[in-house]
């Protein structure tokens, strides 16, 4: 054990900013992070334990107590328990003799829930030792349990055909399906590698490529929608002896797996993206920070950077262009919604627990280790290839006046045709229900949880930065669906376990309004409870990022356009309840003392 | 003079070195803005939010916002009054703090807000939280009961190589503050004291130091959090 910690320490040169990427070896060679090692790394990084621990403890995929020699991650997300999470998740429980979060006595066997993986389209899913297994049923999970009693290899467990497309390369060979059904200017295939590097920017300086960005209007694909140019522009004006471009594929909003699609067929346009953005702000080191539950695809990107290299689009005076240096390398989170958020982002890439920024500084001025950094998504750093190649002037003719360009959608839930689907802004979402084969609709989720739940009276709406803004995750609900129970609820609790905690407001106040949604849900609600919500959630408001600034966004949304569900469930003729129920809270102390509770007595 | 900004703060014209947190800079112009994460000397956290201000229409934390030339800031409005006292309501319902047998009543910022706000009954449900009491230091006493996990001793109690005393451990509702074992077992008297003065309510204690100073004679028995800063 302590030549493995001590192998990997040197690997990363004792260095803290890489805490990571160290725990993460630690975890996948040894299956945890045992105690002795957490001695050592504070030891050799000079921090306290309870530090390394602050790190550890922060991330769903660390560990301090084995995980099994198959540890497996079901996802119950939303989607994932509209398409058979609870009968996965039974016959896991009965085929290993274990509950959810148990591990078997013969440390053969771990069961471990995880939040969306990025695999709406093919739910049910799990990922086992690193390796995602789709579309699960119960005959599958026997099997699967079979084979590990057997001993077999986690590769031998995928007795599946691989995926579409380039899932079935040999650095790949993964049975996740990309789905692309419907491609544009960044899925189509007409683009050769390189050709921007090579034909462009040998004729462009930096402000040029700047200011094809700014004329183009691209706001950032993420969802937060800042002017990419812009924020280019800043960085390239900050002062600092070295600038940074990150890549932000941490994608954990759940309903949203376009960057994993896009990281899958098209990684050269995002990796000639980020170079073509160091060359535009002077940096000549870029990071991919890609969320743990896609490591599956470590073999296979880091085989694109090195063919990248060989090609001289990545490394050392790129293209022939005197002073253009560029690389990158490829980091991975560890199972946390909130290091999305850029600043959280930062802090989880320099060896720390996710835990955002007060802004300012902004990244552009104080990011990576202090230094001028932008942070973009994987799809703004694609679209940014093309609009190089062919003009600003050009790009704004696809979209609308606020919102150019074309947006790749995630879309899953019941309809048809889940998949990814590349649009023009202003699509509505009548045709794109049309368009995917989703027949009865109740309702959308669009943009995901933090974004909006909206009902058929809405379906006008088009997407874009002005009406209907988001960053591609959209989930259909069918009419037999429980939009409360199975779908706000389900949200909250996902807000409640991502929050890192630090704010007040959204470390308590999201589970303040569950309780009291779990109230209505429990048939106990009076209609000051509906009030209560909606005045409550104004102070989420006061939150330092956008995830506790939105945390109260599935109530907000549900009691604006589902008001009626919330109605239905209240209680008619009482202004007033407590919520309380005596009988269940004496429950434990009367089990204990052999009493029946009983409060008739008058 | 150059660096000089004036701003606003509720249309009362300040001024301050530029680049000061909003928070010290009202001060200096007799103006409170109330803090509980905030602490001389550390680097700000906007941890508790509960100096929440507007400016430009967009909710800010005053204690991690420098000011500008120029800037008007919103401090003293219903909304914002509202949200500063639905925090401290948050974070009484979401611990268990019971004044009347706590240590720190008195000296306590939390308990302290409560008056300021003449929070009566919070408006949400008590939580009632099962949390423990880590008692296992030879100095102090972590009751993690009354923790509202702003970090002031994460971020000030360190030993002579830097490293941390406390740290946070798990996030979300999970969220705690905790001490460690190998630094709390060596902790020295003068580090307990430091410990104890970083905490804004009875989180960290000194042991058999509770009561050292008699109720009545405390921070805030006689007069009400803020009054120090005089416009
Ligand atoms: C809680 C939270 C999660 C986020 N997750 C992501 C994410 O997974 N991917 C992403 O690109 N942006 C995410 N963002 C937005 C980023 O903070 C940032 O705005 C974005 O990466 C900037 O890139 P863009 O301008 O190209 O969109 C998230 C924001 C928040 C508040
Ligand atoms: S809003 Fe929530 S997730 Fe964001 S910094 Fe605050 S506690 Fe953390």
């Amino acid at each position: 054990m302590k030549d493995t910690v001590k192998q990997i320490l040197k690997q990363y040169g004792s260095d803290r900013n890489r805490l990571m990427d160290i725990l993460i070896d630690i975890q996948e060679q040894l299956g945890y992070i045992p105690k002795d090692a957490i001695d050592l790394l504070a030891a050799n990084l000079g921090m306290s334990q309870v530090d390394v621990e602050q790190t550890i403890s922060f991330y769903h995929f660390f560990s301090t107590k084995p995980r099994g020699k198959y540890a497996i991650y079901l996802n119950d997300s939303a989607v994932a328990r509209m398409f058979g999470y609870d009968s996965v998740k039974r016959t896991f429980e009965s085929e290993a003799g274990i509950k959810f979060g148990q591990v078997s006595d013969d440390g053969l066997i771990g069961l471990f829930n995880t939040a969306c993986m990025g695999m709406s389209d093919q739910e049910p899913a799990a990922i086992i030792n690193n390796k995602v297994f789709t579309r699960l049923t119960p005959y599958r999970v026997r099997e699967i349990v079979k084979h590990m009693r057997e001993g077999k290899a986690v590769e031998e467990l995928m007795n599946e055909s691989y995926g579409d497309g380039k899932n079935q390369l040999p650095s790949l060979r993964s049975i996740v399906s990309s789905n692309v059904r419907r491609k544009g200017m960044i899925l189509g295939d007409d683009y050769e590698m390189g050709t921007v590097t090579k034909t462009r920017l040998t004729k462009m300086s930096p402000e040029a490529v700047i200011a094809e960005m700014k004329h183009s209007h691209i706001r950032g694909r993420g969802g937060a929608g800042f002017p990419t140019g812009l924020k280019w522009e800043f960085c390239r004006r900050s002062k600092g002896d070295k600038r940074y471009v990150i890549c932000n594929a941490d994608e954990g909003e759940p309903g949203t797996f376009k960057d994993r699609v896009i990281l899958t067929e098209k990684p050269e346009l995002v990796f000639e993206g980020m170079a073509v953005a160091g060359y535009a702000i002077g940096s000549d080191e870029g990071i991919l920070y890609l969320r743990y539950e896609y490591r599956y695809m470590k073999d296979y990107l880091n085989e694109v950077l090195e063919n990248m290299r060989k090609q001289n689009l990545l490394g050392k005076e790129i293209a022939g262009i005197e002073g253009f240096d560029f690389d990158i390398r490829i980091q991975y989170g560890a199972g946390a919604y909130v290091c999305g958020e850029e600043s959280a982002l930062l802090e989880s890439l320099e060896g720390k627990r996710g835990e955002p920024r007060d802004k300012p500084p902004f990244p552009v001025e104080k990011g990576y280790l202090g230094m001028p950094t932008i942070v973009n998504n994987v799809e703004t750093f694609g679209t940014a290839v093309k609009i190089v190649l062919n003009g600003g002037e050009w790009f704004t003719q696809f979209g609308t006046e606020d919102s150019t360009g074309t947006k790749i959608l995630s879309i899953s839930g019941d309809c048809m045709f889940p998949g990814v689907y590349e649009v023009d802004w202003g699509f509505n979402v009548e045709d794109m229900l049309d368009m995917v084969g989703a027949w009865e609709v109740q309702a959308v989720q669009v943009g995901g949880p933090s974004g909006t739940l909206i009902g058929s009276k809405e379906f006008h709406r088009t997407l874009g930065y002005s009406d209907l803004s988001t960053g591609g995750s959209m989930i259909i609900f069918g009419p037999q669906r429980n939009l409360l129970k199975d779908v706000v609820l389900n949200f909250m609790h996902f807000f409640i376990e991502e929050s890192c905690g630090s704010c007040s407001t959204c470390r308590n106040m999201t589970q303040v309004m569950t309780n009291k949604l779990t109230k209505i849900l429990n048939g106990k609600g009076v209609k000051s409870d509906l009030d209560d919500l909606q005045s409550w959630a104004k102070t989420l408001q006061a939150s330092r990022c956008g995830l506790g600034q939105t945390a109260a966004n599935p109530i907000v949304s549900s009691l604006k356009n589902f008001r009626h569900l919330y109605e239905a469930l209240l209680q008619k003729d009482k202004d007033f309840d407590q919520g309380f129920d005596m009988e269940a809270s004496v429950q434990a102390s009367c089990n204990y003392v052999g009493r029946v509770p009983n409060f008739n007595h008058h | 003079m150059s660096n000089l900004a004036k701003f606003k703060i509720d249309g009362v014209e300040c001024m301050a070195e530029a680049g000061k947190f909003i928070v010290e800079a009202a001060r200096e112009n007799g103006i409170f803005i109330p803090t509980l994460c905030n602490m001389p000397g550390v680097k700000p956290q906007g941890a508790c939010r509960v100096c929440t201000v507007r400016i430009n229409g967009r909710l800010m934390t005053a204690c991690t916002t420098p000011i500008g030339d120029g800037m008007e800031i919103e401090s003293n409005k219903p909304d914002l009054i509202d949200i500063r006292k639905s925090i401290v309501e948050l974070l009484f319902v979401s611990g268990n703090h019971f004044c009347p047998a706590c240590e720190k009543s008195g000296d306590c910022e939390l308990q302290a807000l409560g008056y300021l706000y003449q929070m009566m009954v919070p408006r949400y449900p008590y939580d009632f939280p099962l949390r423990e009491v880590d008692a296992s230091s030879p100095y102090i006493i972590k009751d993690q009961n009354r923790c509202i996990m702003c970090k002031r001793c994460i971020k000030s109690v360190k030993d002579e190589e830097g490293r941390s005393y406390f740290a946070f451990h798990n996030r979300g509702d999970k969220l705690e503050v905790v001490l460690d074992k190998v630094l709390g077992e060596s902790m020295d008297k003068q580090t307990a004291e430091k410990a104890m003065e970083s905490c804004p309510v009875g989180s960290i204690l000194v042991k058999e130091k509770g009561f050292a100073k008699p109720i009545g004679t405390r921070k805030f028995d006689r007069k009400p959090i803020g009054s120090d800063v005089k416009l």
